[in-house]
């Protein structure tokens, strides 16, 4: 292509008339930069309108532009990336069977809508899966920091498996809190919740303490999962991980977790324990 | 005893770059031993054929963009050239001629050069979707106008990421008269950051975690240890979920930091006789990096910014934000080599080179500095904090407002400031989740040191500091005043004016051909950023009347204000952006349009 051959319509189209700059000529201290803003003769608030045209289609092809423009806009900013972050892949050694545990997110998309990816979950190492939990969803960030997330979660595991649509509010509280708080309407109609908060505390640029909690609650019983009403379930976490990198952390920590009220009665009444205090160790990575 | 063109050969040399792997230009290489010992008339035969190879002038110049692997440091990684070379040839023109430079495209995928500073035909200012299409692969494109400027200038891609992979390369345009400023001898001297991982890596890394980078953040050991900010700072500054150490976005922790293409262990070297009047042409042509350069020991006369000429004016240290120039002479008196070293401004790493008197003397390295922490100034809380802060001394504020009474005596009452108050924003700013901050109280700080160096105990240069050589030849006083904020998300990584991504189709900031307009840039960030506006200068309005300095690039430093007047006397539609490449790559960028009045 040469620029040659296509400079003379633009000539045509922009013309070419001096600048109008000499007619200011006479003008009184302060000048130049030291004059204010406004000072012109012609004073004005607002600038002239902007074009709808674009200068280089006058120039160059078109179609060329257009395609040229599409690209520039397209990587200034409306880039989609991803992430998936394991936060937690745990081993929790026990008197009786060894339990597990991971709890995960992803998500896709630009900066303000993404598709999000959660799951979490929980089991003894020999049996079946305890509980399990994937969901899938909208998540959109609301303000600087928070985001909404809707989706649909997906229950596994013990007793009858259950369906819910979601409704979570997640972000960085003042002080850099992660709090994350859920709504869930199963397909039976249950309503249930669940609060969580958790800080990173740099010991140093890659030692790492996370004290975490979180809280459970159902606002009606659902025997057959083995849920009471009210306040279900309690847990505080405390892990201290080494960030190798910072995609790769091995960790190990604390965790007590204990089954609270009618939820609590119906694991001792089904011969569980309700709950207690392990060691846990895991890795945290992410890409 | 020779004039600069004929002086320049002397540092022009074959032989590949120890640092490269054989990818550095001959402009950029450090003589070689066993070849200056002699400097008659053998090696400069040498010389001169070098010369003609990698110094590119004359009418028609040819550029070939490709790439290569090279090794900076320990990781292989792939750069992208000009005629084989990172950095890309030196190109030296005449004030006054006409060139055309045919730029051929051997890669994949497109391409283009944006000449730095140059004023030239929008058409041939090389930004792919604004001026022109593009160069397709394999494709030959021709730029051609009249060189109508004199001074030190650089070319860049401006297509993806190629900036940061290397295809960026010095321009230094002779006057068509005498120089204003006499000197002996002159080095380029074009500072980078080279990263192995891929920008576009970097970039999703931030997005990721926006901290990524960081490696020098508060530590509970620290606060132990007595470190940074006691415990009562360190609960506001969280309050406000605000990092004192955000300072670069990508750091020292995978970044090498390069002088012409040599890192600290490869010691890019200049030459010099004791004596002389050595003129030092500095470049940034960094992807994300703002560095503070010294030579200890050594005072620099500063002649040139983004340049243009400025009246001389001495200082011990400067800092030159991404995309601007610097020249500057120093006239070393003895032959003990003297340090180069420009030190990212987060103080994560920095790179020495050496002038030196004989090939092969090293320069002594020095050790990096504390890194500095962020103050309620750059928070945009400069027109409040007047008791509680530790300002530099011979700070003053040009334009800024009286300080709030309430907030003026003692420690800020962190709780009554609003770190986001939407009254503060002109009307057209979107306030969305990309808008974390709006600045409470900015000040003008162009008089300002530059961060890091508000207590260097000796002299730093400021905006205020520059002067033109020749005064403005518009001195009409601006018929309007523009407002536009640079705004940003540090934790969702995401950057704006007015809030508004490029991606997100904002219009155009017309202007109309001839009218003078003062544009204040309100930095509603914790970052500075270097703005560039294409095919025009402005006058930074710092209090010098007609001899405002003129300049491509201004570093609106965090949290504050910069003013600038702008004729539009080029007409056409034109970029404007800041200059830490993956801002501008998350949208903090614009077209501006000037178009008949």
């Amino acid at each position: 292509m040469s620029a040659r051959h296509l400079c003379a319509p633009l000539l045509l189209v922009l013309g070419a008339a001096p600048v109008g700059a000499q007619d200011m000529a006479h003008h009184h201290a302060p000048a130049g930069t030291d004059a204010a803003a406004g000072a012109a003769p012609a004073a004005e608030t607002f600038g002239p309108p902007a074009p709808a045209d674009h200068a280089a289609d006058a120039v160059w092809d078109p179609a060329a532009m257009a395609r040229a423009r599409r690209a520039l806009t397209a990587e200034a900013g409306g880039m989609t990336q991803s992430m998936l972050l394991v936060d937690q892949l745990e081993w929790q050694p026990a008197r009786g069977a060894d339990a597990y545990r991971w709890e995960a997110k992803g998500w896709w998309g630009g900066d303000i809508d993404r598709v999000a990816l959660e799951t979490r979950g929980e089991g003894e190492t020999g049996a079946p899966l305890d509980q399990g939990e994937v969901e899938v969803g909208w998540l959109h960030a609301i303000d600087p920091w928070f985001n909404v997330r809707a989706g649909v979660r997906q229950d596994f595991g013990k007793g009858p498996a259950r369906t819910h649509a979601a409704l979570t509010i997640e972000g960085l509280a003042p002080y850099w809190f992660d709090v994350e708080a859920s709504l869930f309407v199963s397909n039976k109609g249950e309503v249930s919740a669940r609060a969580e908060a958790s800080y990173d505390q740099r010991l140093t640029q890659r030692l790492i303490l996370q004290p975490r909690a979180e809280l459970n609650a159902a606002a009606s019983a659902v025997p057959a999962r083995g849920l009471g009403s009210g306040p279900t379930s309690a847990e505080l976490g405390l892990r201290l991980r080494y960030e190798i990198v910072r995609e790769f952390a091995p960790y190990a920590g604390l965790a007590w977790e204990r089954k609270l009220g009618g939820t609590a009665r119906l694991a001792r009444a089904a011969g569980e324990d309700s709950g207690g205090l392990r060691a846990v160790a895991g890795v945290r990575f992410w890409f | 005893m020779l004039d600069g063109r004929l002086n320049r050969r002397t540092m022009l040399r074959a032989g590949a770059g120890a640092a490269l792997g054989g990818v550095l230009p001959g402009w950029a290489a450090s003589p070689v031993q066993a070849m200056d010992r002699h400097g008659d008339g053998h090696g400069q035969a040498a010389n001169a054929a070098t010369a003609t190879r990698e110094v590119l002038s004359g009418a028609r110049i040819a550029l070939t963009i490709g790439q290569a692997p090279v090794r900076i440091g320990s990781q292989p990684g792939h750069a992208v050239t000009v005629n084989g070379t990172m950095p890309g040839p030196l190109i030296r023109l005449r004030e006054g001629q006409d060139v055309v430079l045919a730029v051929t495209n051997t890669l994949d995928v497109d391409t283009s050069i944006h000449w730095h500073g140059l004023l030239v035909p929008f058409q041939y200012d090389g930004v792919p979707g604004i001026s022109f299409p593009g160069i397709a692969p394999r494709q030959t494109f021709e730029y051609r106008f009249p060189v109508r400027q004199a001074g030190t200038y650089w070319y860049h891609s401006h297509s993806g990421m190629q900036e940061a992979m290397g295809l960026f390369g010095p321009i230094v345009i002779d006057p068509a008269g005498p120089e204003p400023v006499a000197f002996d001898r002159e080095h380029v001297v074009m500072l980078s950051d080279w990263s192995a991982v891929h920008p576009h890596a970097l970039l999703k890394r931030l997005k990721q975690m926006g901290g990524y980078y960081d490696r020098q953040k508060q530590t509970l050991a620290g606060l132990l240890a007595g470190r940074d900010q006691p415990l009562s700072e360190r609960l506001d500054w969280g309050r406000m979920r605000m990092d004192p150490t955000d300072i670069s976005d990508v750091t020292g922790s995978t970044y090498h930091y390069l002088v012409n293409g040599h890192d600290s262990a490869a010691n890019w070297t200049g030459l010099f006789t004791p004596g002389e009047r050595v003129r030092l042409r500095f470049v940034n042509a960094s992807a994300m990096t703002n560095f503070n350069v010294r030579l200890p020991g050594l005072a620099m006369t500063v002649i040139q910014a983004d340049g243009q000429d400025v009246e001389p004016v001495e200082t011990d240290e400067f800092q030159i934000a991404v995309a601007e120039t610097y020249d500057v002479i120093v006239t070393p008196q003895a032959a003990n080599p003297v340090a180069i070293i420009a030190e990212a401004i987060d103080r994560s790493g920095l790179c020495r080179a050496t002038l030196a008197p004989q090939p092969g003397l090293v320069a002594p390295m020095v050790p990096l500095r504390a890194r500095p922490l962020l103050t309620m100034r750059d928070m945009g809380m400069g027109g409040m904090d007047m008791a509680g802060m530790d300002m530099a001394a011979g700070t003053l504020d040009l334009s800024a407002p009286p300080p709030a009474p309430a907030a003026s005596a003692g420690h800020m009452d962190h709780g009554a400031m609003k770190m986001r108050d939407k009254s503060l924003a002109p009307p057209g700013m979107r306030l969305g989740p990309g808008v974390a901050t709006i600045s409470a109280a900015p000040v003008d700080r162009l008089a300002d040191r530059p961060t890091g160096l508000e207590d260097a105990d000796h002299r730093v240069l400021t905006y205020a500091d520059l002067r033109a050589r020749v005064p403005a030849a518009d001195r009409r006083a601006p018929g309007r005043e523009l407002e536009v904020h640079l705004t940003a998300n540090m934790e969702r990584y995401m950057w704006s004016f007015d809030g508004v991504k490029l991606s997100e189709n904002p219009a155009p900031l017309a202007f109309r051909e001839g009218e003078r307009v003062r544009v204040t840039l309100v930095n509603d960030t914790m970052m500075p950023h270097p703005i560039h506006l294409h095919g025009h200068f402005f006058e930074l309005v710092n209090g010098a009347d007609d001899k405002a300095p003129r300049k491509h690039t201004v570093n609106v430093l965090p949290g504050g204000k910069a003013s600038l007047d702008l004729t539009a006397d080029a007409r056409g539609d034109w970029a404007f952006h800041c200059h830490m490449l993956l801002h501008m790559h998350s949208g903090m960028f614009r077209v501006v349009t000037v178009r008949p009045a």
